[in-house]
């Protein structure tokens, strides 16, 4: 069993979800200062699906991340989790690339790798939150794409796989190659002991440039950024219940909301 | 460039009826075709879909596209993305939206990548730009932490619209439209991905996006048994339970009962936000909320700076007494 599992760098969602702000005239996100970069979450929900299938039956599992300047420390935990080996697609040409370049690098990567029984990303990045690299590449190497998955199941030479839909769960069978993206019900990406963090830094990482790759992603259809602003806050004048005890504000809770004809 | 023209709509049905997003698609679709002046026509896919054709044209649709096929009872992604790619390459519309459902956010890449174009998903407002008649498409990035409008040179120009945000389209009887039988041409083998089986979540009483009240909890909450008490609450107020992502990742409770981004956008009278930090992507999908009550024994936490009414303290002292209190004071 051969797997590929794709995963984007991203500014840590949870230290940078206070504190983000726009810069109209430049159109860019600032994340606060010394946010730092991590695999993004939903992308380790993806590798830890991937660690489950060889637990459970054996596989090589290749990890293939592109961007400008990769942190290398952050990647490499995917190694340390597991993974076999790492392909890092560095170049200034990568940076802030969007689905559509994004997809059709990793297709063509994927396409050089030729061998493969499932590839593997998160249902979408934490930060661009857009959820269409995986089935983009899916229909450009054109080969079955199921989405929002929480179990990954390969057996037989098919793959079953459960998804999350809004209403259930559905199951799914797929012929093989498939790729799959993942949601977070799958469940966190296990932690590394010391030891396999102290191993995984002697593992070599491939890294490799656009021009070698013979893809050219300055020449891709990209969609254009028109404006970027902040978004209108909901506007709140919170009103504290403040009591002796936890009960009594309770209870004055209830009072306040019942008065206010909330409730 | 061959010549892209109208506004297409894709109409999600659920259970035979069409959905309130369906409406809401229709009702911007509608305005996008007025804005660029062209006709708005609409797809129905399914094994019964025929009937809902007239509800679409009283929606403002000019022309139905019906395609009915026994392999597309269920959705199932290669069947319809390989059904939207005909009828796009017969149609030819500028533009097609539909919306931000299990359904569009699978669809709706596949099918932009199989057309070779781009697609915005999650967008919170759609207009035309006056000057270029392109589609201006704004959505939610970094968690919600700012807005992006795009457009794209390539067409169609495809979008999903978030639930809950567009203005639904009025249906009017007396509107007129066309209805036109479309022949799926579907070979079994296209479907190398097979539905095999749906297991629905029970639904025990109002459901989380119709609620007019929802009681919700997060990660404090601790575990399932927690939920029990939440549940008690929503029962005695007529309302739902909901959560935030982390007891539905730990399977406290069932996915669907997710709030948020990557859960259901919600936008009762009265959200109870209970040991619930409050992260941005939790808010996308509560803050329309017309009041929000937060219990949270962290005086920190950002839920606060969204709330109407606080209590810093521990929720398993407060609920309780929050809950007979009303209890007293409910008809």
């Amino acid at each position: 069993m051969r797997i590929i599992v794709c995963l984007k760098q991203v500014p840590d969602p949870t230290s940078s979800s206070s504190g983000t702000t726009v810069d109209t005239e430049a159109k860019r996100v600032i994340v606060p200062q010394g946010t730092p970069p991590v695999m993004n979450p939903y992308d380790e929900n993806a590798l830890e699906a991937a660690l489950l299938i060889k637990d459970a039956q054996g596989a090589t599992i290749t990890v293939i991340s592109a961007g400008k300047n990769l942190a290398k420390p952050v990647l490499r935990k995917s190694i340390a989790s597991g993974a076999d080996e790492l392909i890092l697609l560095d170049d200034a040409a990568f940076e802030n690339l969007d689905s559509y370049a994004t997809a059709h690098l990793l297709a063509a990567v994927i396409k050089e790798i030729g061998e493969y029984d499932l590839i593997l990303c998160g249902r979408q990045a934490s930060d661009t939150d857009a959820g269409q690299v995986g089935s983009g590449i899916a229909a450009i190497l054109k080969i079955p794409g199921i989405t929002a998955a929480c179990k990954v199941d390969p057996q037989n030479g098919k793959v079953m796989v459960e998804r999350v839909v809004s209403d259930g769960i559905e199951e799914v069978e797929s012929s093989m190659p498939a790729l799959i993206t993942v949601s977070s019900e799958l469940g966190e990406l296990r932690y590394p002991g010391v030891k396999e963090i102290m191993a995984a830094q002697r593992v070599p990482i491939t890294v490799r440039k656009a021009q070698e790759l013979g893809v050219d992603v300055s020449q891709m259809k990209k969609p254009n950024l028109v404006r970027l602003s902040s978004p209108p806050g909901r506007k709140a004048e919170c009103q504290f219940i403040e009591c002796e005890t936890p009960e009594e504000a309770g209870t004055d809770l209830a009072l306040k909301v019942k008065e206010a004809q909330i409730l | 460039m061959a010549e892209y023209k109208g506004v297409m709509t894709y109409c999600e049905i659920v259970e035979g009826s069409l959905p309130s997003i369906t409406y809401e698609v229709l009702g911007c679709g509608r305005k996008l075709a007025d804005e660029l002046g062209q006709e708005l026509c609409t797809v129905l896919v399914g094994s019964d879909a025929e009937n809902l054709a007239q509800e679409a044209i009283a929606c403002g649709v000019d022309k139905v596209y019906v395609v009915e096929d026994p392999l597309l009872k269920e959705y199932q992604t290669d069947a319809y993305v390989s059904v939207m790619e005909k009828i796009i390459g017969q149609v030819m519309p500028q533009v097609l939206i539909m919306g931000q459902t299990s359904v569009g956010r699978d669809l709706v890449p596949m099918l932009a990548f199989r057309l070779d174009t781009i697609a915005t998903l999650d967008c919170v407002d759609l207009a035309i730009d006056p000057d270029s008649k392109q589609l201006l498409q704004t959505k939610p990035v970094y968690g919600g932490n700012a807005l992006a409008t795009y457009t794209c040179d390539s067409y169609p120009q495809i979008a999903t619209v978030r639930d809950k945000v567009m203005s639904p389209s009025e249906p009017d009887a007396s509107r007129q439209g066309e209805v036109i039988a479309i022949d799926a041409g579907l070979e079994p083998s296209v479907i190398r991905a097979r539905l095999l089986k749906k297991i629905k979540d029970e639904e025990d009483g109002i459901k989380l996006e119709d609620a007019q009240v929802i009681v919700s909890g997060g990660r404090g909450i601790g575990g399932a048994e927690g939920f029990n008490q939440l549940q008690e609450l929503a029962v005695l107020l007529n309302g739902a339970v909901g959560a935030s992502r982390p007891p539905c990742d730990n399977r406290w409770l069932a996915p669907s009962r997710q709030v948020g981004i990557t859960g259901k956008i919600v936008s009762p009278d009265v959200y109870i936000a209970i040991a619930l930090s409050g992260s941005i992507q939790h808010l996308s999908g509560c803050g329309q909320s017309k009041s929000i009550i937060a219990i949270n024994k962290d005086p920190e936490a950002s839920i606060f700076k969204y709330a109407d009414f606080g209590v810093v303290g521990d929720w398993k002292k407060v609920l309780p007494a929050f809950k007979d209190k009303l209890k007293e004071l409910l008809p």
